[in-house]
């Protein structure tokens, strides 16, 4: 590992101005990911400013009904908080699938949001990577992909998000505030994360130098009947191969309301808004319910190992809504 | 800026306050067990995965490999060293004694630091990937064995020893109802 200067910051303002005076300095949260990309040499940070200690670890609801989430609230945090599971259920389901007790303690919401991709090559730097080296190929296209992307990928990078929070945050539509050396901007996450293009390396709409310091989701009465669910290769502490935050209004067998994303299948959470978009205003059924997962999966480009993703999302989308729709005629 | 790529700190551990030098690479469990030779957290995978170095970080359980030291000053560190009380064990080290809770015993200080803090979870009413209505007003699952299986998934036994470590748990957990609870732990 590299060595490195160590700095915990007073304040945002400080850990805003230590980011700017140093491009090679890197933010420390919990730890979880950067410790562990330093470790091999993924990551070569010659300054850590540790934001852990900022007061950013609140989780409140404000006058209008929304949540604000504070950026270094712990995944265990936000998982146990009672609002969030009264309001967004599928919020703390999500945390709670990913990683593990220990990690899920040290694991911060901003760190969240910027866990970096654990494919293989991008996490071997003996191997050409254009998200790590741009311009140094993809090896995943031609080679180990099973678990890679089949939505709004390119020929530059087939990587997948890794985050399970993120996919229930995109389908509750949340918003990220960042301080920057120019001021503080507002973010919502459908805008947060860019598209893979030729940049596969550039991953959000962040200005340099910005801290993330919180996550607000915006009141929505439908996210109270809401579920996340997860397909992996073992039965507990593992990454996704596939997974859906699902909320659903039905009103006497019509859908009134519904939200959709899938996590595991693009560089980003995928909100499913072509699949929301066919549902609206018809019938919560088993035959929409595929249909509309068929709209938003006509998109899909599978590679040779990851066809199954497609049935597989299709499956948890139909599985799931018709769960909510059974809940909601009890 | 000036450099620095060594931090003295004042670290402070079952109770005691050390002070020393470390490189700003050193992992927490590195200190341990290099500096204050405190060998009962346990190097397995060095990248949190196995769960062989878990310790308790204020109170709660975390992957020392993952956690640097100099960003662990100020914070209450506890290992496996100091949850007895004294010469009287911790429940959840006798439990994984009376009920046979390993096999090499490599995994087990990890193992049992977790299982501390995922009884203290459990009594402080978290629910878990296998719970199955996460609304607080569902109140919390009872201990069984599938929610001990999913709160414990992230130490790993290669010896295969987790239908006892299931049973020590949860014997454990029985015994520790929340008023005879060790409060240092959870500090």
């Amino acid at each position: 590992m590299r060595e490195f200067d160590y700095r915990r910051a007073a304040d945002a303002h400080e850990a805003v101005t230590l980011l700017a005076e140093n491009p090679e300095g890197r933010l420390l949260g919990g730890g979880t990911n950067l410790v562990d990309l330093m470790k091999t040499g993924v990551e070569n940070p010659a300054l850590l400013v540790d934001v852990r200690g900022l007061p950013f670890d609140r989780i409140e609801v404000t006058g209008d009904g929304a949540l604000t989430i504070g950026a270094t609230v712990t995944n265990s945090d936000l998982a146990a908080d009672p609002e969030v599971r009264r309001r967004y259920p599928a919020l703390a389901q999500a945390v709670l699938a990913g990683a593990s007790g220990q990690l899920r303690n040290m694991a911060t919401v901003g760190g969240n949001l910027l866990q970096r991709t654990r494919c293989g090559y991008f996490g071997d730097v003996t191997q050409p990577c254009n998200k790590r080296v741009p311009g140094s190929g993809c090896p995943a296209l031609a080679g180990e992909h099973h678990n890679h992307a089949i939505l709004g990928w390119s020929e530059h990078c087939v990587a997948t998000s890794p985050s399970d929070m993120a996919v229930a945050l995109a389908a509750f539509d949340a918003v990220v505030s960042a301080r920057t050396p120019g001021g503080p901007v507002e973010l919502p996450l459908s805008e947060f994360y860019l598209p893979v293009g030729d940049t596969p390396h550039l991953e959000t709409t962040l200005p340099p130098g910005a801290l993330i310091t919180g996550v607000t989701l915006p009141a929505a009465p439908v996210a109270a009947r809401s579920r996340y669910r997860k397909v992996r290769e073992r039965a507990s502490y593992a990454f996704a191969n596939g997974s859906i935050a699902a909320a659903l209004d039905v009103q006497d067998g019509t859908v009134r309301d519904v939200r959709l994303a899938f996590g595991a299948v693009a560089s980003r959470p995928w909100r499913a808004r072509e699949a929301e978009r066919a549902l609206v205003g018809g019938p919560a059924t088993a035959e929409a319910f595929a249909a509309a997962a068929g709209a938003e999966l006509a998109a899909a480009r599978p590679l040779p190992h990851n066809e199954y993703k497609v049935p597989l999302i299709a499956n948890l989308v139909v599985a799931v809504l018709t769960e909510l729709a059974e809940e909601a005629a009890r | 800026m000036a450099s620095a790529r060594s931090t003295a700190i004042a670290l402070q551990v079952n109770g005691e306050t050390h002070d020393l030098t470390v490189d700003n690479r050193t992992t927490l469990l590195d200190a341990l067990r290099e500096h204050l030779d405190l060998t009962g957290t346990k190097k397995g995978c060095d990248q949190g995965q196995c769960g062989a170095c878990t310790v308790l970080i204020d109170g709660r359980r975390a992957n020392a490999c993952l956690q640097l030291a100099v960003a662990a000053e100020g914070r209450a560190v506890t290992t496996i060293e100091g949850v007895a009380d004294g010469d009287r064990l911790h429940p959840v080290q006798q439990a994984f004694l009376d009920l046979d809770g390993y096999q090499c015993g490599y995994c087990t200080p990890g193992q049992i630091c977790s299982a501390i803090a995922v009884i203290e979870e459990h009594a402080a009413r978290w629910p878990s990937a296998v719970t199955a209505d996460v609304r607080p007003e569902a109140g919390p699952p009872p201990l069984d064995e599938e929610e001990i299986r999913e709160r414990m998934s992230g130490n790993l036994c290669r010896c295969g020893a987790y239908v006892s470590i299931v049973r020590a748990v949860a014997a454990a957990a029985s015994e520790t109802a929340p008023a005879a609870r060790d409060e240092r732990v959870m500090a």
